[in-house]
């Protein structure tokens, strides 16, 4: 599992990394920062494509470790999240530096590139966005006709 | 007596912003087969709230990332998402 609702521990992606062959591990520490376009954030919220999420995380995962003979750890979290609290860890173990450092900065890219996660974020002037959406988000429920029938959040689908 | 035109029958899922900008974020949808995400995505935007959508938005079949060429087949999960934000 990629995706945690609980806090992330560096510690224990460390641990789940290391061992006897391996000279280094490289970590990288996604956070959550206070402001965004010179306004203040005043906490925030991810949420998921859960199974789709899971499984590109594992590609990804995959491909670093096929690619530069290193073992990879990684954890996103979902749900609400306070300014500071950590939202992505990886940690690389490998025998040498370069392919721990290597294969840590291609998993942060492609994480952000392809994993299905979505950052909401709540000002502190109250106001609510999407981020990349471009738009300040608003409930609607607008009635549907014909043969499409709108179904019921269920099963998990999305974490929310 | 005419036969029922063939269909094919697909859930939808709507993430994030465009789970608001619809008001809903899933639904089922019948389409005259054969079909293509396009054409799903061509009847979604007619939904009250779907011109706002994007024309092109980035879709899934199945958990796997797909163009809008890419048929649609009974039973398929197609996922609508919004520019990703994770990290």
């Amino acid at each position: 599992m990629y995706l945690t609702v609980d806090p992330i521990e560096l510690s224990s992606l460390m641990t789940r990394v290391q061992s006897s062959e391996q000279g280094g591990i490289a970590c990288f520490l996604g956070t959550v920062r206070n402001h965004h376009g010179g306004r203040e954030v005043a906490r925030l919220e991810y949420s998921a494509y859960q199974p789709m999420a899971e499984a590109e995380c594992a590609r990804i995962v995959t491909e670093a470790q096929t690619r530069w003979n290193c073992t990879v750890a990684l954890e996103h979290r979902v749900g609400a999240l306070s300014i500071g609290d950590i939202a992505v860890a990886i940690a690389v173990a490998s025998a040498h530096r370069d392919e721990a450092f290597t294969a840590c900065r291609y998993v942060i890219e492609e994480v952000k590139r392809r994993v299905p996660i979505w950052k909401r974020e709540f000002f502190a002037d109250g106001t609510v966005e999407w981020v990349g959406s471009g738009a300040v988000g608003q409930r609607g429920s607008e009635a549907v006709d014909g043969e499409v029938t709108p179904a019921s959040v269920q099963d998990g689908a999305a974490i929310r | 007596m005419i036969d029922a035109l063939p269909t094919v029958s697909v859930r939808v899922l709507l993430f994030a912003s465009f789970a608001e900008t619809l008001g809903f974020d899933e639904l089922e949808l019948s389409l005259e087969s054969p079909a293509t995400v396009g054409d799903a995505l061509r009847r979604i935007q007619t939904l009250p709230g779907g011109e706002r959508l994007p024309h092109r938005p980035l879709c899934a079949v199945n958990l796997t990332q797909v163009t809008p060429s890419a048929p649609l087949t009974t039973g398929d999960e197609l996922a609508l998402l919004p520019p990703l934000s994770g990290g």
